[in-house]
């Protein structure tokens, strides 16, 4: 069975509009962030692309499918392309006995997929000043998917981009 | 951009259509009061509406070609080529126009000038003022416009001084116009007819209104998704056994049927619609080329979805254009080769089962042959030894490979190289398929079948490798139930293959194609075969299980996932799961059946040829005396015709060059007199590798099909003995003896890998002795050949050793396992390789020939696999 959280954000939709078009954000106002854990590794997706969060899904396997899609999935009544976010960020396979991962909903050119992680944080404000670019040790692999990276509660959340995230496989 | 001027766009790209087929119909009859009314009626309005919203550009050309119309309409001035070919010109500078108010938003700048004057002269009756002054006009929508640029240009260059009324002398020399029609009412050079088409040259205006594409895709989805939770409905239903939701659920269901069935018909559009230009295109074309071509369009009225109607709309348009272009012959090339002068371009379409069938087709030159054989050797798309093997028709299908144009020269029209690999792959984007047919000097017709609809299909649900599938109901042609009780599944050099019906159908593994687990070699498990057809090529998908045959709303697939060609689609099932749904195309095109692939075709016509119990394609002839005598088709590589003076000697030996070879000729009855010179001999070519040899035959009588019993086995060298073959007795040619006859040269050993190995052939029937003992022959074994497994047996106990012993099964008396077993009982021949020769290679047979102590098993007419067989076996030996 699916369960799920729909995810608002309304006292934060003018802001991020005005951040989204690539306006300076006001003074200490933050883009507003959905955390997610791959691998113990924190990371972050802008909550304006994200559609729905839901829990353990049956996945359909897809044969041919590069190994970075681990299958699609049925969200009332749409088909969702399920990315598995280990795979693509080089990480290990999920060790067994572990519990089934959550599906972080994103849309972008018109199609649903969902970013497998293990673990869904919380939604969070992060400001513009503990923004910092991508290291140059940064592995070339997280280059492709990471638009920078943001201090929050003493830990370093690498924030993907949907776009490069999505960009693997013949294109 | 505002409303009015998009709605006053909407009007007028719709009403240039229109002008565009009213004009060229005009000038078929330019009589026609109605249509000229129409035309003068549509240009007025544009001119109107130009007025008004102040697109100046636009006004002052429609009005100078309102004023030449007018003239017209109140019969000051007469219809002429030349003015319809102005007026034409001028709305395709107004085509331009509004292609550029669309992109902008306003008009764009140019300079309308010569053309305006152009006009004017004409509706004055003068000659316009000089060719070059006119500007060629921009390309609008491209398949029309370059033609129409230089249609422009030329005829008006060649106008003669002062009379419009002149019929034009284009340089493209056509003599035979009907100068003599210039009087009266003078006719433009006849250039296109179109069907005839409704008596009111106005056009009619039917009950309906516009809505916009977007409301209908909504719609469209939104009914998918009734019919999808229908499906849900039904399913838990279904389940859940005799309850109160049951009949109201089925009228629902009833109902949704209905809504999807209204909504689609809203999508539905008359293919007359993709028609709509080409009239004025053949007409252009026809200009252009200097041909007479007339346009046959038949079952405009045939409905398609909207969406398959656009995706088609371009390669049609190509299509038309090469029949004109490369087609058609010009008229006096048709006049010699006693057709009628105007070529005709035939378009049909009508309904068949669910999809629609459309021909493209000409009554021109028909598809050259040799020159494709030639382009396709060029290009390395094939060697030469297989395009001897090909039939004429797999020769033909080479058009559709990629970059591939025999045009002597490209033309602004076609021949680019890039079209009909293009035409095709659009097509079976779609689901459909596309074939041709075609006679050299008789014309060429494309065959393209589609589907009706895309959005919601019926499908039949498979699983295979414990996932499942769908595939379009469309696609399926037979579902075989094999193993455990259902048919067998053979193997041909390994490749799983069905016999179905007298034919043997090549499989491919569901499972192994998407490399899911498959449970291991299925033995007696039951399974599915899906018999599916992908172009001329049918073939068979094997599955684990079949369910059942459901609605399904195809979607496509994410971008990602694009590349991969085996899936269409993918779709939700009534259960709420995720499936992909399956193309045969892609299928096909994976495993290389289809997609042109032409060996597969040929081996399998092969072995099903070989086998004397069931019915052999033979080739009658005559040679030598009256009697008839026969050959297995499947054994003549080509049939020829040669000229006498080709025919040389060469050591006393007939020979004549044949693709850059020396073949020798083999007289058929002994005696051979050299023919007449300009004559001609009919020969039966035989292909080993890259030899031929030329059995010179007198006349060549039929081809039939029947079952092979060779009745008297006399002792004539030359023949196996006769048949009664369609009511006559008939000699049956025994190929390797004449093959000998050709010289020692013939058997020289090719590969010499086995310096003379010593193989016996064990085999009761003559036919099969004689078609297994050149083979070995010719690469170099040493064989010799009993007729029964006894007499193999006293050749041991005469002290005959031997290297290999290849014996075949199904004999009477002592059969092949009894013989194999006899061997390995003891004796000289213990240790020796064995290989059974079988028609019948099922997983059973195999292990019992196994048990009883056979080192191979091969089917017994697969030339390959024999010649592989014995070469592994013998290394096994030596090392």
């Amino acid at each position: 069975m699916q369960t799920q959280t729909q995810m608002q954000a309304p006292n934060q939709a003018s802001m991020q509009q005005q951040a989204a078009r690539g306006g300076a954000p006001a003074e200490d106002a933050g883009i507003v962030f959905l955390t997610l854990t791959v691998a113990g590794k924190p990371c972050a997706v802008p909550a304006l692309s994200v559609r729905d969060v839901l829990g353990p899904q049956t996945i359909t396997r897809i044969p041919l499918a590069p190994p970075e899609v681990a299958g699609s999935l049925n969200l009332r009544g749409r088909i969702v392309t399920a990315i598995d976010l280990r795979r693509r960020l080089g990480l290990g396979p999920r060790e067994p006995g572990a519990p089934a991962p959550m599906s972080v909903v994103v849309e972008h050119g018109g199609e649903l997929y969902s970013l497998l992680s293990d673990a869904v944080g919380e939604v969070v404000p992060l400001h513009a000043r503990d923004a910092a670019p991508n290291p140059p040790t940064l592995d070339p692999l997280w280059r492709e998917v990471s638009r920078g990276v943001h201090r929050q509660d003493g830990r370093l959340l690498i924030v993907l981009d949907i776009e490069g995230v999505l960009a693997f496989g013949p294109m | 951009m505002d409303d009015l001027l998009a709605d006053f766009l909407t009007e007028t790209n719709e009403g240039l259509v229109a002008l565009d087929a009213a004009l060229v119909k005009l000038e078929r009859s330019p009589d026609d009061k109605p249509t000229l009314s129409e035309i003068f009626r549509l240009v007025h309005t544009i001119k109107g509406t130009c007025g008004f919203l102040g697109l100046s550009r636009l006004e002052h050309v429609a009005h100078a070609a309102e004023n030449v119309l007018g003239k017209y309409r109140d019969g000051s001035l007469a219809v002429s080529g030349d003015g319809i070919t102005l007026v034409l010109s001028s709305l395709d500078r107004i085509k331009m126009i509004v292609t550029g108010i669309e992109r902008a938003g306003s008009e764009p700048a140019g300079d309308d000038q010569p053309l305006i004057a152009a006009l004017d002269a004409a509706s004055e009756g003068r000659a316009p003022a000089s060719a070059a002054a006119m500007p060629v006009a921009a390309p609008v929508a491209p398949p029309v416009a370059p033609p129409v640029a230089s249609l422009v240009a030329a005829p008006v260059a060649s106008l003669p001084v002062a009379e419009a009324r002149e019929v034009v002398v284009p340089e493209i020399a056509v003599p035979e116009i009907a100068v003599a029609e210039v009087a009266a009412a003078p006719r433009s050079r006849p250039a296109v007819e179109t069907a005839p088409e409704p008596e009111a040259g106005a056009i009619l205006a039917p009950q309906t209104i516009r809505v916009s594409v977007d409301v209908l895709e909504d719609l469209m989805t939104l009914v998918s998704e009734l019919v999808l939770t229908r499906n849900q409905l039904m399913q838990l239903v279904r389940a859940s056994g005799d309850n109160a939701f049951a009949v109201p659920l089925q009228r629902l269901s009833h109902i949704t049927t209905d809504l999807q069935e209204g909504v689609m018909k809203t999508r539905m559009q008359p293919i007359g619609n993709a028609w709509a230009k080409l009239p004025r295109l053949v007409r252009d074309l026809s200009v252009e080329l200097g041909k007479k071509i007339e346009l046959d369009m038949r079952g405009a009225e045939t409905e398609l979805d909207r969406q398959v109607l656009e995706l088609i709309k371009d390669p049609l348009t190509h299509m038309v254009r090469n029949s004109g272009d490369h087609g058609l012959e010009t008229p006096a090339q048709r006049r010699a080769a006693g057709k009628p002068d105007a070529g005709r371009i035939i378009l049909n379409a009508y309904h068949q089962g669910g999809h629609i069938i459309i021909e493209v087709g000409d009554d021109g030159r028909g598809l050259p042959v040799d020159r494709i054989r030639q382009k396709a050797l060029a290009n390395g798309l094939a060697t030469e030894a297989e395009l001897a093997g090909m039939a004429e028709h797999e020769i033909q299908r080479f058009i559709f490979r990629a970059g591939f144009s025999t045009a002597a020269a490209v033309t602004a029209v076609s021949g680019r190289g890039v079209g009909m690999d293009v035409v095709k792959t659009n097509i079976e984007k779609i689901g459909g398929t596309i074939e041709l047919r075609s006679r050299e000097g008789r014309g060429t017709t494309f065959i393209i079948k589609i589907p009706l609809t895309l959005a919601i299909v019926s499908a039949l649900v498979v699983a295979a490798g414990g996932e499942r599938f769908a595939i379009p109901q469309i696609g399926v042609l037979e579902l075989v139930r094999v193993g455990g009780g259902g048919a067998t599944v053979e193997r041909v050099n390994d490749t799983p293959v069905l016999r179905l019906r007298d034919r043997l159908l090549p499989l491919v593994s569901l499972a192994s194609l998407l490399r899911l687990d498959a449970p291991a070699e299925r033995g007696e498990d039951a399974a599915f075969v899906i018999v599916t057809q992908v172009g001329p090529h049918v073939f068979g998908i094997i599955v684990d299980r079949v369910f059942d045959t459901e609605e399904i709303v195809v979607k496509p697939v994410a971008p990602i996932l694009r590349h991969v060609t085996m899936f269409s689609g993918n779709t939700i099932l009534g259960d709420g799961s995720v499936i992909m749904i399956l193309d045969p195309n892609g299928i096909a095109r994976a495993t290389g059946v289809g997609a042109d692939e032409v060996a597969e075709e040929a081996s399998a016509t092969a072995v099903a040829n070989a086998r004397s119990h069931s019915r052999t394609a033979m080739l009658l002839f005559r040679a030598g005396d009256t009697t008839p005598k026969a050959v297995p088709l499947g054994l003549v590589a080509r049939l020829e015709d040669i000229s006498a003076d080709q025919i040389e000697l060469s050591g006393g030996q007939p020979v004549v060059q044949y693709r850059g070879k020396l073949m020798p000729l083999v007289p058929i009855g002994g005696q051979w007199t050299r023919p007449e010179p300009g004559t001609r001999q009919s020969v039966l070519v035989f292909n080993e590798r890259d030899r031929a040899l030329g059995l010179m035959v007198d006349e060549i009588l039929d081809v039939v099909e029947e079952r092979l019993t060779i009745e008297s086995q006399q002792d004539q060298p030359g023949f196996l003995g006769s048949a009664v073959i369609a009511g006559k007795v008939t000699e049956v040619l025994d190929c390797a003896y004449w093959l000998r006859q050709a010289g020692e040269d013939w058997f020289g050993p090719e590969l010499r890998q086995q310096a003379s190995a010593r193989v016996l052939i064990v085999e009761d029937s003559a036919f099969f002795r004689n078609l297994v003992v050149p083979t070995l022959s010719s690469v170099g074994y040493e064989v010799t050949a009993v007729d029964d497994a006894l007499a193999a047996l006293r050749l041991r106990e005469a002290g005959r050793e031997f290297d290999i012993i290849v014996s075949d099964i199904e004999m009477p008396g002592m059969d092949g396992f009894a013989f194999a077993a006899a061997v390995r009982e003891g004796g000289a021949w213990r240790d020796l390789p064995m290989i059974a020769l079988s028609g019948r290679a099922g997983a059973a047979d195999v292990a019992h020939g196994r048990d009883v102590g056979f080192t191979d098993y091969v089917g017994k007419f697969d030339r390959a696999a024999v010649l592989r067989s014995l070469a592994d076996c013998l290394a096994h030996v030596g090392a």
